[in-house]
């Protein structure tokens, strides 16, 4: 049976409804991240899940007992914030040990207990600071020492790591996954920074405006997202509009020239107009006649670190697609202007329905990621 | 007060480290020699304003003084106004009246402003302004009030007796220092993030008593300070509400004396603001003290 179960969740705000019916079950030990974009509704399920917010409807299990109706101080589950939210009047080992001083124990023990948690987290030499002497990383380590002392039942982070800069956030992110890890504690992760959410998750929850829209492994989330929403969210894709040719057969046309895809359309006719997504690392450089080709002139080349980035433009206007190739010192980039043919294979095709590719094509398409 | 002005600065150095049009070595160029008197009469400026400030301050002090020591012999007027009981007695009775008026004021304003801000925060104005009323109602009209609420034919009659007259008093300080310590309280509480400190402590298992205990009221000590300085000065002030409860407090007997004895009042005004000075000196080493102390039992 599921460690961590939330069944039928839900949250209103007066009219406003933040969360509807949020189905999960988390197996004992599991890493599970709600993932996405703000206002989702991602910081609320957590606080219900802490005990901060009360479910409007719904019913919140840990380890067979329900907790729905429990004050958040008889959940026993650890939280990190932010914030920090450090007691600034309080030394690092004061800041550890004080759910432990709640719990009665003995000074010896709380010290014993303390010194572990400092050692965890790579600050055995800290104790006797105050937070505000503290750098941000530290912080949030000893918050998170704090939250693990108690020996939680569940520990939920609420974007932990995104007041850090982009070094701390990453070393401090394996960090926080190894001492999961070690500790083997169910642990509930809020991000809405997908690269996070990939590299840390057992599980991810996908969310949108308060509802979920997949759960599934990293593996899965990517590589067969069931929304249109998901493959926009989670990832980069290029997003083009073709004309239905044969929804039977799942011939299509993009920019005059036909690709096919991998199963029949559903929702289109022919003659009428539909949405694929691609993502740009499963496209290749040069024509291959067993898969699709597009043709198309090199419009912008970008170098992203490890990998570069090539942006290509219909001949006729009707948009770009963009392709990813890694980087090595030998890489011959095409040049600006240059014409060249690109393809990828038919399961590669991701066919939106109407309403998912209106919000795929909203926003950035490609570059800010 | 003597900080410079960063714009004046900032023009300086421009003007001496810039790459000026004479090359390095030049004589001043004029927008250096303007900004450098604009610094000086900035500098002189905010001399004069403090010497107002100062002499507004203490002219009124040093005019006490030297009234004070016109009584012959040299300095009897002090020698008399200390060896009268009366005024160890009423400026104990005020002090005590200050301490408890601030234990008092504390206990009922840091739950409240704490629980406002967290869960009511639509309600701040309104109690703002709940607890300005005292500076909107003038004690006369507070005393009667009370007087006549709490006389001899009501259910609670604390007008009737010595003991009943010092809780009214007492809490009408209370009322009074509402406005001096909600602002102060209200403020540190702006300053600690209330809602994630309640909440890490929620999870951590805490209840309220300690959340306010343990959490809050230890992260507010230079706001609870501050208030408490106002309230004390305040009650060792006050005139009206003492006078017409007929306590024992120091004022209505600085009146008193002040009929008969001008020097002796001169002097009394100005022991009692010393004794003030140092009682509110004493309450922040109190307060310092207690962090420390909190340092090196946990260090
Ligand atoms: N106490 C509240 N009262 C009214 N509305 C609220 C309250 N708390 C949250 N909301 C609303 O619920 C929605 C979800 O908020 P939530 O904080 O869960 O988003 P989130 O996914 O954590 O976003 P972010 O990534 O910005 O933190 C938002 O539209 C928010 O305005
Ligand atoms: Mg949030």
């Amino acid at each position: 049976m599921a460690f961590l179960e939330l069944t039928g969740v839900q949250k209103r705000f007066g009219e406003f409804a933040a969360v509807h019916n949020f189905d999960l079950a988390a197996d004992a030990g599991e890493f599970v991240s709600f993932l996405g974009p703000s206002g989702c509704g991602k910081t609320t399920t957590l606080r219900m899940i802490a005990g901060f917010e009360r479910p409007t409807a719904g019913k919140i299990v840990v380890n067979g007992a329900d907790i729905t109706d429990k004050a958040p101080n008889q959940r026993n589950v650890g939280m990190v914030f932010q914030s920090y939210a450090l007691f600034p009047n309080m030394t690092v080992a004061d800041n550890v040990g004080f759910g432990l001083k709640i719990r009665k124990r003995s000074k010896d023990q709380i010290k014993k207990r303390v010194g572990e948690l400092l050692e965890l987290i790579h600050l055995p030499d800290k104790a006797s600071r105050y937070p505000w002497q503290l750098s941000g990383g530290q912080q949030q380590r000893v918050a998170l020492a704090r939250a693990l002392a108690i020996e939680p039942q569940v520990l939920l982070l609420d974007e932990p790591l995104s007041a850090l800069d982009a070094k701390i956030r990453v070393s401090l992110r394996n960090e926080i996954r190894a001492i999961q890890r070690q500790l083997g504690i169910t642990t509930v992760y809020v991000t809405h920074d997908q690269e996070e959410a990939l590299s840390l998750s057992d599980r991810i929850v996908v969310m949108s405006e308060g509802r979920v829209e997949q759960i599934g492994t990293p593996f899965e989330i990517y590589n067969f997202p069931s929304t249109g929403f998901v493959a926009r969210f989670v990832g980069t894709l290029n997003v083009l509009s073709a004309k239905v040719i044969d929804p039977g057969a799942g011939t299509l046309e993009v920019a005059g020239q036909p690709i096919r895809a991998a199963k029949p359309i559903s929702g289109g006719h022919a003659g009428g107009m539909i949405t694929v997504a691609l993502r740009p690392e499963i496209i290749q450089l040069g024509s291959r006649a067993d898969l699709n080709n597009l043709s198309g002139i090199v419009d912008d080349v970008t170098f992203l670190g490890s990998i570069v980035r090539v942006r290509i433009k219909f001949t006729d206007g009707s948009g770009v697609i963009s392709f990813d190739t890694f980087n090595n010192p030998h890489l011959a980039v095409p040049d600006r202007g240059t014409a060249i043919t690109v393809s990828f294979p038919t399961e590669a095709c991701l066919v939106l329905d109407q309403a998912e590719a209106a919000a795929a094509a909203a926003p950035e398409d490609l570059d800010a990621a | 007060m003597g900080r410079p002005n960063p714009a004046i600065t900032g023009t300086a150095i421009e003007g001496e480290l810039g790459p000026g049009p004479h090359g390095p070595g030049a004589v001043p160029s004029n927008s250096a020699r303007r900004s450098r008197r604009s610094r000086y009469a900035g500098r002189i400026f905010w001399w004069l304003i403090f010497l107002i400030g100062f002499l507004y301050f203490f002219l009124p002090l040093y005019g006490t003084l030297d009234f004070s020591l016109k009584s012959k012999p040299f300095g009897s007027a002090y020698t008399a106004i200390l060896s009268d009981s009366g005024f160890v007695s009423s400026l104990g009775y005020s002090f005590v009246a200050g301490i408890l008026t601030i234990i008092i004021s504390i206990l009922i304003i840091v739950p409240t402003a704490f629980w406002v801000r967290l869960k009511y925060p639509q309600l701040r104005p309104f109690i703002e302004f709940i607890t300005l009323l005292p500076f909107v109602i003038p004690p006369v009209i507070l005393v009667y009030g009370l007087l006549n609420t709490y006389n001899g034919k009501s259910l609670l009659p604390l007008g009737d007796s010595d003991t009943g007259l010092n809780v009214l008093l007492v809490a009408a300080y209370v009322v009074l220092s509402f406005p001096y310590m909600y602002r102060a309280v209200d403020t540190g509480l702006r300053a600690i993030d209330i809602q994630s400190l309640t909440e890490a402590s929620q999870s951590l298992g805490a209840g309220w008593g300690r959340i306010l205990w343990q959490v809050i009221l230890p992260n507010l000590r230079t706001s609870l300070l501050s208030g408490a300085f106002l309230s004390l000065a305040i009650v060792v002030g006050e005139f009206t509400i003492a006078t017409f409860m007929s306590r024992p407090a120091f004022a209505p007997y600085l009146n008193i004396v002040g009929d008969s004895k001008p020097y002796e009042q001169a002097a009394l005004a100005l022991v009692s603001f010393g004794i003030t000075w140092l009682a509110m000196i004493l309450i922040a080493v109190i307060g310092r003290n207690s962090r420390s102390q909190i340092k090196v039992t946990l260090g």
